[in-house]
């Protein structure tokens, strides 16, 4: 989740959302996602959420312990339980722990909030459950606790094989350390394992990238997700590389590495289906569902500091800092930050935005005119698929993918 | 400061009834810095027009321009009495301010025509300019007496004794002659104010005949109207008289006649040889035209008097606003400059980059900045300016002629012949910088005319050059090659036929207007590879390939490449990035709507201000001499 907050009119203390948010969701699918804002240390490229003291004091004296850490964000889903209202029938589809590092709590932790959200909601038949873990995190005993808890899926953060790019990126773990927390957790009964890459890093080489990619494959996920990486502001990284410390990566380079990425992945059975995300071919359980509801205007509940929410048409956002998440809990009352309502506009915009970084695309029935001759202009040129417009809707080839922004701008219009 | 010398005080004279005898009409010609606003405000004092409490500084110069900048732009007369010794009445001193540089030589030359006498003031730690000597030759043109002053004699750096030598080897005098005072102190000021009554001629005219008098000068007044000011040749004007224009035949009635001492003090007219100001209500300089005469509507002047010239834009340049739903308010502000601003003409004129502007015509460098200066100040306006251009004439195979003010508008197909605008230049620099000095003047295309030394290491080097090299940061290259030592003048001469071409720029084959420039057809190559690599650093890549040529009619001479976007993707869009993801794109179609289209190829704006706005566009230093 990155660092900075949107601006927003302010949250009800109760959490309340509008009746329009709340009206047909039965027809919707609902997630959630719990952050954990606690890690053992800061990655140098992070700009994310996360804290690496154990006890964060806020002001007036509250005090959000990662011992508590737990208990609190239970709460929150008491709360969403409530504003949701005990009509909304709907069982959870998804659960995702993300960080931070949620594997830096117990799993008996980690356990309980999944608990507390099958006691609220239940959770639907085959509902995928996955948590992020660093491969240093965790051992086997850790993972089949949380196979036992009720997790379906684990998210390693293996990010490269080369230990010179991982010192960089000022990860902990070693080389090898990710391949065998993927076979503990094969031993423990998880049957979805994602691995998440990261290329671009200052100093990695074409090779480094293949044998990164070539030794996440070896360990056999059924998912892979490749993330450029972004320098950002603010961030020992981009000021390392502003001090000249460290050479800034061109953006070729990135798009020499998606490609080889593309090249590598495919030819070992894993399709892409986002952008950034591959999943094993013709498995339809082995795609994120979770990350899916993201992408296609679903309802899900970001429990947690500074996590996000969307139910029909709202969006709204928690307050950062942990301590100031846990006081408005403790009182009792929404630990909303700001919202937005989002207009028709907006949300068609952003179905474009989402839905054009997907395999299938976006349908041209939510493009205006002017959009529809632009998706003409960009089979033209290449970056979508003639085939896909046949048939009504806007799908990038391998090049638009790579320049998807920029069709989207266009498509928007 | 030393006391005045008037011991009684003697009779004042009163305008329209002054004898002739008693008038001394004087100029100041100085460089910029060399102390004149400063002997003028010691002159006020010291002739007690203006006393200590009312005294500010540069007390003449009235534009806060001119103030901060340290020049005059708009010269002023000021009527001081002046006793020497025990005189009974008192004499009638009119210093004429005169603008300080070369855009403005025609102002310069009317204000000399006024006068009689002129001080040539010279800064004793510097010697004499190259504009001031190129004033003193004007002014030597109109026959005035020349008295030569060294100023600043109170700074340890001052040689005046090496100075007086230089200036009594220019005017041929002996050193002897030249006064040194100091206008900080004051110090030789009053002995200086005796040597004008001795030495300038009172000036001669006929009293009795049909009036005669010639705008020096004529200044818009949000207030008045325009305030125009007059040297009296022949005759009187009187309050209340209907006077005519002799260039227009224009008349106008006398609302105010009157003297600046130093505030305006209405009269009851002028007579002969006084210099004053008349208001008549008109609301735009260009009906009181500087070197037009005036003369009474009855039994008026059936001649004018000589030296009268039509304002000549030499220097063109597009001015566009920014934001382009500014334009309107850029007209109206060109449209109130021009009411102070005879030279100043403009048309309106559209580029395909730059959306709607105006092609604005200015005397010179200085005249252009000073424009655009106010344009963004006065007026709040963002502008972008392209490159300053100056006016050729081609003549077409089958003998047709046309003017091009506008590069993107040169003919294309069968050119006969293309004339440019020459100036001659006069550069004075110590003499160790003469080899860079005419390294540079040779690059440029100059013709050297002569070489003088003023003394022993003071060198001056005449040039026949076209202005055309000249707009195009010739001034900056010629402080920076002499650690800022030379100082350079010039006045137009004429036009010389050349060997000239048209550089088109093209984004993707599609020419983009306002980078075209006409060059020599040596320069062609150089100009097309620097323009060329400059936008291949400022255009942004975009989904394809950009090719950026340059181009002499058909035949590319340089070319660059944008190399196409590969990868215009953001990594990572899941729950927490949608609202931040769909608000930077909102953000990237607004500035989408900033871009300008060449073709296919989207410009940002600052691109374009960039590679106008860099060292060949006119620097900001360029009228700082």
């Amino acid at each position: 989740m990155p660092s900075a907050l949107p601006d927003g009119e302010p949250v009800p203390d109760d959490g309340a959302l509008p009746a329009s948010a709340l009206a047909g969701a039965a027809a919707r699918p609902l997630g959630f996602y719990v952050h954990v804002p606690y890690c053992a240390t800061r990655c140098g490229y992070c700009d994310f959420n996360t804290y690496t003291a154990d006890e964060l004091r806020g002001t007036g004296g509250i005090v959000a312990d990662r011992a508590h850490y737990a208990d609190t964000v239970i709460e929150e889903i008491r709360l969403a339980r409530r504003v949701l209202g005990q009509d909304d029938g709907r069982p959870v589809e998804t659960v995702f722990f993300g960080g931070g590092t949620p594997t830096l709590l117990p799993a008996a932790d980690l356990g309980r909030v999944l608990g507390a959200v099958r006691d609220e909601f239940g959770l639907a038949a085959g509902a995928e459950v996955t948590t992020e873990a660093n491969p240093d995190s965790v051992d086997a005993r850790y993972l089949e606790e949380l196979r036992a808890a009720g997790f379906t899926r684990m998210s390693f953060g293996m990010q490269s094989a080369r230990q010179d790019v991982l010192r960089v990126l000022e990860r902990t773990h070693t080389p090898g350390r990710p391949e065998a927390a993927v076979k503990e957790a094969r031993a423990a009964g998880f049957a979805h394992i994602n691995l998440d890459l990261i290329y671009g890093t200052p100093g990695e080489t074409d090779d480094d990238w293949r044998a990164s990619l070539e030794a996440a494959l070896a360990a056999g996920p059924d998912h892979v997700s490749a993330y450029s990486l972004i320098v950002e502001e603010g961030t020992r990284l981009a000021a390392r590389i502003r001090r000249g410390e460290i050479a800034g990566v061109d953006d070729d380079v990135h798009a020499d590495r998606y490609l080889i990425a593309e090249e590598l992945l495919s030819a070992a059975g894993l399709e892409w289906y986002e952008v950034s995300n591959w999943a094993a071919a013709g498995e339809a359980t082995a795609r994120c569902r979770h990350n899916e509801l993201y992408w296609t205007g679903a309802d899900w509940w970001g429990a947690g500091p500074g996590a996000h929410s969307h139910v029909g048409g709202v969006r709204w956002w928690n307050r950062k800092h942990p301590a100031a998440y846990a006081a408005a809990i403790a009182a009792g009352t929404s630990p909303g930050q700001g919202r937005e309502l989002l207009l028709a506009e907006d949300r068609r915009v952003e179905r474009i935005l989402l839905e054009l970084r997907l395999r299938d695309g976006v349908p041209v029935d939510v493009l205006t005119a002017a959009g529809r001759r632009a998706a003409e202009k960009a089979v033209a040129d290449g970056l979508a698929l003639g085939s896909a417009l046949d048939e009504g809707r806007v799908a990038l080839t391998l090049r638009g993918r790579l320049l998807a922004d920029a069709v989207v701008r266009d498509l928007v219009d | 400061m030393p006391a005045t010398t008037n011991t009684t005080m003697a009779a004042m004279p009163e305008p329209s009834h002054t004898d002739p005898a008693l008038i001394r009409n004087f100029c100041i010609i100085a460089h910029i810095d060399h102390g004149k606003s400063t002997l003028a405000d010691r002159m006020l004092q010291l002739t007690g027009v203006v006393d200590q409490r009312q005294m500010r500084a540069q007390y003449l110069d009235r534009m806060d321009i001119e103030r901060e900048r340290g020049i005059t732009i708009k010269s002023q007369a000021v009527r001081l009495p002046w006793q020497v010794g025990d005189e009974k009445t008192a004499h009638v001193l009119n210093m004429i301010d005169t603008p300080g540089h070369v855009d403005f030589t025609y102002e310069v030359s009317r204000s000399l025509a006024a006068c009689e006498g002129c001080v040539l003031l010279v800064d004793a730690a510097q010697g004499i300019e190259a504009q001031t000597l190129a004033n003193l030759y004007l002014a030597l043109e109109n026959d005035l007496t020349i008295i030569p002053v060294l100023n600043k004699i109170d700074l340890p750096a001052a040689q005046p004794e090496k100075y007086a030598a230089e200036l009594a080897h220019i005017i041929g005098c002996d050193p002897g002659d030249v006064l040194k005072v100091s206008a900080k102190t004051g110090d030789g000021v009053p002995e200086l104010l005796d040597k004008v009554v001795e030495l300038v001629p009172a000036p001669v005219g006929d009293p009795d005949g049909p009036a005669r008098a010639m705008i020096f000068d004529s200044v818009y007044d949000a207030y008045r109207g325009v305030v125009t000011y007059v040297r009296v040749i022949d005759g009187s004007l009187s309050h209340r008289e209907r006077i005519q224009m002799m260039s227009t035949g224009a008349s106008h009635e006398l609302l105010e006649i009157g003297v600046i001492s130093p505030e305006p003090k209405p009269s009851q007219g002028l007579g002969v040889g006084e210099v004053g100001y008349l208001i008549t209500g008109v609301k735009d300089v260009r009906q009181s035209r500087v070197g037009d005469t005036v003369t009474a509507l009855k039994k008026g002047a059936t001649e004018a008097l000589g030296g009268y010239k039509d304002p000549k834009p030499m220097v063109f340049s597009g001015l566009y606003p920014i934001d382009g739903s500014d334009y309107p308010l850029l007209r109206d502000a060109l449209d109130k400059l021009r009411l102070n601003d005879a030279a100043l003409v403009y048309e309106p004129e559209s580029s395909a980059a730059l959306g709607f502007g105006y092609r604005v015509g200015f005397l010179g460098l200085l005249h252009l900045e000073i424009i655009r200066e106010r344009l963004e100040r006065e007026f709040n306006l963002d502008l972008i300016a392209t490159a300053p251009n100056v006016v050729y004439r081609v003549v077409m195979e089958d003998r047709t002629e046309r003017v091009v003010t506008n590069p993107s508008e040169f003919p294309e197909g069968k050119i006969d012949k293309v004339f440019e605008p020459m100036v001659r230049a006069t550069v004075l620099a110590p003499s160790e910088f003469v080899g860079a000095i005419m390294e540079l003047c040779q690059a440029r295309r100059g013709d050297l005319k002569g070489m003088d030394y003023l003394s022993e290491d003071r060198v001056e080097l005449r040039y026949s050059l076209p202005l055309a090299e000249i707009v195009f940061d010739f001034f900056d290259q010629l402080k920076s090659k002499t650690r800022g030592y030379a100082s350079l003048d010039y006045e137009t001469t004429g036009e010389q036929s050349a060997d000239l071409v048209k550089v088109d720029i093209l984004l993707q084959g599609e020419r983009v207007d306002a980078f075209s420039a006409i060059v020599h057809k040596d320069h062609a190559y150089a100009y097309g590879v620097k323009m060329a690599g400059k936008l291949k650093e400022l255009i942004p890549r975009q989904q394809f390939e950009v090719p950026i040529q340059a181009a002499v009619g058909a035949r590319v001479i340089a070319r660059e490449t944008v190399r196409a976007m590969r990868k215009d993707v953001l990594a990572k869009c899941y729950g927490g990035d949608i609202s931040r993801k769909r608000k930077l794109l909102e953000k990237q179609k607004e500035g989408k709507k900033r871009m300008k289209m060449v073709g296919r190829v989207e410009v940002p704006q600052d691109a374009f201000i960039a590679a106008l706005s860099t060292d060949d566009s006119g620097g900001k230093d360029k009228g700082r001499k």
